[in-house]
């Protein structure tokens, strides 16, 4: 493929793209198969939460993958779209479509105001600027009563419907959520090939080569971090919608860190990682809140063997581990014939 | 009580917490001058520093001043552990790694703090007494106020003098300059490492302890305090020890007064709209200088 000026773009090679369709196609059909194959009440509420996650995990991994910024604030953008669907509709008699489009473009102006600024700050300071955002967020929510409903929560949120059909039990957000997943993977996988990802990466390798080459790096990082933000937004609706309350305690700091930890474990930069990480550790999380009082300290080792053991992601991390066990046994076979060979 | 009355109420109130909040951002600093991290454990040690000192001073009724040193040594001992341990041997070294590494590490901690301790809130009696003093300002202020200033301005004296006068002092800050060129005048970085958290250790300890009169103390107590120390210490300019007093300063009584002009209920909110605003007026903090790419 070739651009105007007749330079050659690195494109994905065919093989990555063959092995990307795979995938999505495999997607589909585990997505399908598995009602069928799940009957319990409670995996298929595990699954719906591993689908919300995920798509907050994959625009958060453009961000800190591809674009190399850490937000340590987006359980504010989750909780923008889940509080803005839900005030529009609960309480003001919205339809529930249209709220939620306001709702992501009204938590993409904010990322933006925010993000304007913010990704002007390097390193920590931005760390800093987004847990310091998230956690203003988050006040706000218990605070503005009239329309927040305070800590109590805000209840009454209708479910979510198309014509005659309503997304009223576990099984129907199940197809829903899980259709709102596999848009959003595309989307980014297909952002990924393009202009657009060549950008982010070049600013991952190194932001002023980036720079020197043409490419506008502070705008690419505003731009990126307003759509993560909006994927989390359309996350944060399909959570209000489908749980039908909301209360300011699922959007607090811990949120924020729980997403970017599922980034970390499903391998930075790497696409199926992000549901990979978002499923293994919503699955964890999930699990553990039987034994209540074991929850942090559990969390806690699991995640801290997991960035000691397999930083690379676990995804990544067991690839290379199986890759080199393999080199392994295939030395292990050729050695003997090799010295046998070598002989003559 | 007229209304300068209560604007020196506040200042001073806010005063106090300024000087918990800078005792921590020093921590978060001599980590990350060392290592270029942010330790987000340096939570942990408050909560772990207020806890011990609860079950020295109430259960086991050992005098304050030496349940004092031997909380702080402990706290200490469970840092320099954290580095020797984990953090030595995390196999990637890469910087957000870490960090989230310590986010893990703080999980297990507050986690075994919340199995020994459990959840309830518990008091620590004041160092001395429990009469308030009335200052010439028209304020009043317990004596637990006056130790915390005490306490903050003898830490603050004695890290200037590690920092300025010992040979280990001067080695550490070596390292935070140059790693390799220290390491080739014979400076231990390993050591530094070690160090660095065994103090931050230390400090967090302090900060747990002085505070856990006047507020009480819990086993995640110090999440708030340690996030509005990082904050400090981010405000102030990240690794800049004037910076952390400055900021921990600042964000305190800016924090006392926006809860008690304003409302209470966005005490919090206040601390990071201030911090926000200045970050975006000045991105490297008010005394900082950016921060350098470490490689």
């Amino acid at each position: 493929m070739e651009n105007r000026n007749g330079c050659k773009l690195v494109d994905l090679p065919e093989s990555t793209r063959r092995k990307d369709r795979f995938s999505f196609t495999l997607l589909v059909v585990i997505i399908v198969l598995i009602p069928v194959l799940v009957e319990s009440k409670y995996y298929l509420i595990v699954l719906n939460i591993i689908g919300l996650n995920t798509i907050v995990v994959v625009g958060l991994n453009l961000l800190i993958g591809f674009a190399g910024q850490i937000s340590l604030g987006h359980a504010a953008f989750f909780g923008l779209g889940s509080y803005f669907s839900g005030i529009l509709t609960a309480n003001y008699g919205f339809p529930h479509w249209p709220a939620m489009v306001v709702a992501m473009l009204a938590t993409g102006a904010i990322a933006y105001l925010i993000g304007y600024p913010a990704l002007k700050l390097r390193g920590h300071y931005l760390v800093m600027a987004t847990l310091g955002f998230g956690i203003i967020i988050n006040i706000l929510m218990g605070e503005l009563e009239q329309f927040t409903g305070g800590h109590d929560g805000l209840i009454g949120i209708p479910p979510l419907s198309v014509g005659g059909l309503t997304f009223d039990n576990d099984l129907k957000n199940f197809y829903l959520i899980w259709a709102f997943v596999f848009f959003c993977m595309l989307v980014a996988r297909n952002l990924l090939d393009s202009r657009v990802g060549r950008a982010l990466r070049a600013i991952h390798g190194s932001e002023v080569a980036a720079n020197s080459l043409g490419v506008n790096t502070s705008s690419y990082k505003v731009k990126v971090f307003v759509l993560s933000a909006m994927f989390a937004s359309v996350s944060g609706s399909l959570y209000a919608h489908y749980i039908t309350f909301i209360s300011p305690s699922t959007y607090d700091f811990y949120y924020s860190i729980q997403v970017v930890t599922m980034v970390i474990v499903g391998g930075m930069g790497s696409l199926w990682g992000s549901l990979f990480g978002a499923a293994i550790l919503s699955f964890i999380s999930e699990a553990l809140h039987v034994a209540k009082q074991y929850h942090i300290i559990a969390y806690g080792v699991f995640l801290s063997l997991i960035l000691i053991f397999l930083p690379e992601g676990v995804l990544v991390g067991i690839q290379h581990f199986y890759q080199s066990k393999k080199l392994q046994r295939l030395i292990a076979v050729k050695t003997p014939f090799l010295l046998w060979f070598n002989r003559f | 009580m007229d209304f300068s009355q209560q604007i020196a109420q506040y200042i001073i109130t806010g005063l106090s917490i300024g000087a918990i909040y800078a005792i921590v951002a020093m921590g978060f600093n001599i980590i990350h001058n060392a290592t270029g991290i942010v330790n987000f454990a340096q939570c942990e040690f408050i909560s772990l520093g207020g806890m011990s000192m609860y079950t020295l001073v109430v259960l086991l009724k050992i005098p304050i001043l030496i349940s004092f040193f031997i909380s702080m040594a402990t706290v200490s001992l469970i840092g320099a552990l954290m580095e020797r341990g984990p953090i030595r041997y995390a196999r990637s070294k890469e910087i957000i790694i870490l960090i989230f590494l310590t986010i893990g590490l703080s999980g297990t901690l507050r986690g075994t703090a919340q199995q020994i301790w459990g959840t309830d809130n518990v008091g620590v009696p004041a160092f001395s007494g429990e009469d308030p003093i009335h200052l010439p300002v028209g304020a009043t202020i317990l004596p637990q106020h006056m130790w915390v200033f005490g306490i903050t301005f003898l830490v603050m004296l004695v890290l200037r003098h590690f920092f300025r006068n010992t040979m280990l002092g001067k080695a550490m800050r070596a390292t935070a300059v140059n790693r390799q060129a220290a390491a080739l005048v014979g400076v231990s970085v390993d050591h530094m490492v070690l160090l660095s958290f065994a103090l931050s250790g230390a400090l967090g300890a302090v900060a747990g302890m002085i505070i856990a009169p006047i507020s009480t103390t819990s086993y995640d107590t110090g999440i708030m305090l340690g996030l509005k120390g990082f904050a400090a210490a981010i405000l102030g300019g990240y690794g800049n020890f004037a910076g952390a007093i400055l900021g921990g300063v600042i964000l305190g009584v800016l924090e006392s007064l926006g809860a008690g002009l304003l409302s209470s209920q966005y005490k919090d909110a206040t601390a990071f709209l201030v911090l926000l605003f200045v970050l975006f007026l000045k991105p490297t903090g008010i005394m900082g200088y950016g921060e350098s790419e470490r490689v």
